[in-house]
């Protein structure tokens, strides 16, 4: 376990000037929701940033928020996933070489690594310390949470840094449309499940936490345990894994409070939000949030920050609410999460 | 006490060889893999050598087992083959009930095909079907299938010491009880993406590298793939599995320097292996062997030099690096370089490091030049470095009567020699 001590992120809702969880809900139509942008220069010496892409800077400035807001200075760990890395900056790379291969500036090929942010988030601090990124889908995020928690364990660091990064291009969007990932048209975000259709709204994100073994004066709530399950060949067996993954943190499914789920408008995966919901948690309130982000392999991220603010603020938004029950307490919610139904995810986080 | 860990399989496919006894031949021989660039089209042809594994994509269809289907790239099939290797070998299709998990390490993912088709991406519906399989998570996923692993899969990418973390999170997730063993390694493909990129940098060599030489002018990048089981002692009394050797230490950090160049004094590479010994409880002396990351680069083999003087101060160990052979495999490094280092504590060897002609002049210590057999190597270090100062070192270290405990009756040489005849995949499920 860990506690939320700080948050900060960047997103397609006022997250940045937000003190809490947005009360204003920004609602678009289109083909993906975009982040609005800080201002870099707030976070990031100008001088540096006029080379960074957008995806660095956006991950960069929200570390620099969620450490503000834990008071933390330097961490004894930083941990990232990414599910794309920098896609701007691959497909720059991609279409010089596509073209005549006279790629010759090296700065997008030094940005499209991974482990880009993780590093340059460590040389914005001069920390030393432990340094990993993680990208695996949707389990990149919650890998680098495991990673976390398993830190804690281990009594190898006391706070740590961790983030959830990933952007959309429309380059990128339109080829991954092609394998049906995405709405084929413009969508409105707070419409998203009145017209059921393949594909999800696409969106993009960069959230970082610091996790703390101690929790500080303005902590949110407390990371109790992750769990990551793969489908291969019908491995997973929800049942099992559900009741093993609480069971573990001494819990069975009726000690939930709020189920917050994956739903992304995608007429082929949110039914099994809705099974899941049906058989192992009947009756519960149900919470979801990528209409206000989109959905992205870290969008779990998001996820987490609404479930933090939740139990943090113990106030349940209207605009997350996916059915008309109520959460009778704010101490249990579990986020679950899966792509294509082969990459499935728990998040348990507790109010305290 | 933490629990310890044990390598018990190994697979590999470098351009030294596609499989554990080959690549172990052609070291005994020093004979290196580097060559001209024969399978990726690019006018960067003529420009490089490289350490390419001398099989087309339908060659690595047959290696792999795997039926020549439409969405395997290169570096997906890499990956099946040195993991199906170490599976058979560590015997981790065999239903033992142990929670096995498999974390590999990736950079460039399914670029290989992806930049061959991107062109189709964009124009037509071709080869969708390769939209899916750019990612890092493609191989490992293909891996997971193939081998039927699924208590734990994720993908590491931290440059060029993917595939050494990827190796401390596998011990990691061990010790702390969310698995009882683990596959781990990375796996690479050469691409016209990477290879432009480490050639806008300017750091490739057109000749043959020279690590830790004075004249080192750069890389020779490589392919090819390495993964290791790794189990608890707990774990080995199901398997009956008996250790190649123990995994004794890790340690990473962070330059926190630049994003591609190292720091002057190597900070980072300092720290990692510091951190990699204090765990290994062993002494600086202790330390027969380092297998360096020493990837012939001005700045990292000096870097890396001045932070092994600074640890090991007037006693340094052997050193080498194994590029110069295998070519700078990238993300697939860590794991390759850590069988390397496996093999020199089971033969009880030490890699030269080729090329080799002149001290780096700020340097006091010079790289082994010859093949040392019959030597004494109880401990060696592994070093990984990558951009953005992502440094990671682990420590191996030879089981033997002293410190076995309760290990399977350790007869390191005779697991060795089973490598690569243990079969074909078997799934776990079966």
């Amino acid at each position: 376990m860990a506690y939320i001590n700080g948050i900060g992120i960047v997103s397609p809702q006022l997250t940045v000037e937000s003190k809490g969880f947005p009360t204003e809900v920004m609602e678009y139509t289109a083909d993906y929701l975009k982040c609005i942008e800080p201002a870099y220069r707030n976070y990031i010496d100008p001088i540096q940033s006029r080379r960074m892409s957008r995806l660095i800077k956006m991950g960069i400035a929200a570390a620099k928020i969620s450490m503000a807001d834990a008071g933390c200075t330097m961490p004894d760990a930083i941990i990232t996933g990414t599910g794309l890395g920098s896609v701007e900056d691959t497909e720059k790379i991609l279409s010089d070489i596509t073209k005549d291969e006279k790629f010759l500036n090296p700065t997008p090929f030094i940005q499209s690594t991974y482990n880009t942010i993780s590093s340059q988030v460590a040389i914005q601090l001069k920390c030393h310390n432990y340094n990993s990124t993680y990208v695996h889908r949707t389990f990149s995020f919650e890998s680098g949470l495991i990673d976390s928690l398993m830190q804690m364990e281990e009594h190898t660091a006391s706070q740590i840094l961790v983030g959830a990064i990933d952007e959309m291009t429309m380059n990128h969007l339109q080829i991954t449309r092609r394998i049906g990932q995405w709405k084929m048209e413009p969508v409105n975000n707070l419409r998203l499940l009145e017209n059921m259709t393949p594909g999800a709204l696409a969106g993009e994100g960069a959230a970082f936490f610091v996790l703390g073994k101690e929790k500080n004066g303005s902590a949110y709530a407390n990371l109790k345990d992750v769990k990551t399950c793969i489908n291969i060949k019908g491995s997973f067996n929800p049942n099992k894994e559900i009741s093993t993954f609480l069971g573990n943190n001494g819990l069975d499914a009726r000690d939930i409070d709020l189920l917050i789920l994956g739903n992304n408008g995608d007429c082929e995966n949110d039914p099994i939000y809705a099974q899941f919901a049906d058989h192992y948690f009947p009756g519960k309130a149900l919470a979801w949030y990528k209409h206000l982000c989109g959905e992205y392999h870290t969008a779990t991220g998001f996820g987490l920050y609404a479930a933090a603010c939740i139990l943090k603020n113990r106030v349940y938004p209207e605009i997350l609410h996916l059915n008309k029950v109520q959460p009778k307490k704010f101490e249990n919610i579990l986020i679950y999460n899966h792509f294509r139904n082969t990459n499935h995810a728990f998040l348990l986080v507790q109010g305290f | 006490m933490p629990k310890r860990i044990f390598i018990t399989g190994y697979g590999i496919i470098s351009c030294i060889g596609s499989n554990i006894p080959e690549n172990l031949n052609s070291l005994m021989r020093s004979a290196p893999g580097t060559g001209p660039l024969l399978h990726v089209d690019t006018i960067l042809r003529d420009e490089v050598l490289v350490g390419e594994v001398p099989k087309t994509h339908q060659e690595l269809f047959e290696l792999a087992g795997v039926a020549p289907v439409e969405g395997y790239s290169r570096n997906a099939l890499l990956g099946i083959i040195a993991a199906t290797e170490a599976s058979a070998h560590g015997r981790l299709g065999e239903n033992t009930g142990l929670k096995t998990g498999l974390i590999s390490a990736t950079t460039v993912g399914g670029m290989d095909r992806c930049e061959l088709f991107y062109k189709d991406f964009l124009e037509n519906d071709s080869r969708n079907i390769y939209i899916d399989s750019y990612d890092c998570a493609d191989s490992t996923e293909k891996i997971a299938a193939r081998l039927g692993i699924h208590d734990f899969v994720t993908t590491i990418s931290t440059a060029c010491s993917s595939a050494a973390n990827a190796i401390m999170l596998g011990a990691r997730l061990i010790r702390n009880g969310r698995l009882d063993r683990a596959l781990v390694g990375g796996c690479e493909s050469l691409t016209k993406f990477h290879l432009n990129g480490f050639n806008a940098l300017k750091i490739l060599d057109k000749e043959p590298c020279k690590p830790f030489d004075q004249h080192r002018a750069g890389i020779n990048l490589g392919e090819g793939a390495a993964y290791l089981v790794i189990e608890s002692e707990e774990s080995m009394l199901k398997t009956r599995n008996t250790p190649l050797c123990e995994l004794a230490g890790w340690g990473n950090a962070c330059e926190a320097y630049h994003q591609t160049a190292s720091s002057p004094d190597g900070e980072g590479a300092f720290m990692a292996m510091k951190a990699a010994l204090e765990m290994s409880g062993l002494k600086p002396a202790d330390i027969d062997y380092i297998n360096a990351h020493g990837t012939g680069t001005d700045n990292n083999d000096l870097s890396e030099g001045r932070a092994i003087e600074r640890l090991f101060g007037d006693r340094i160990p052997k050193v080498s690096s194994t590029k110069p052979f295998t070519g700078h495999t990238t993300s697939a490094a860590g794991s390759t370089e850590a069988i390397l280092s496996v093999f020199c504590l089971l033969y009880q060897v030490i890699w030269p490091n080729l090329n080799f002609t002149e001290r780096i002049s700020e340097l006091g210590f010079t790289p082994v030049e010859k093949l040392l057999t019959g030597i004494p190597v109880n401990a060696v270090m592994s070093n990984s470095f990558g951009f953005g100062g992502n440094d990671t070192s682990l420590i191996f270290r030879k089981v033997n009567a002293s410190n076995a405990n309760n290990v399977n009756n350790a007869d390191n040489a005779d697991n060795a020699n089973n490598a690569g005849n243990a079969g074909n995949a078997e799934n776990i499920e079966n």
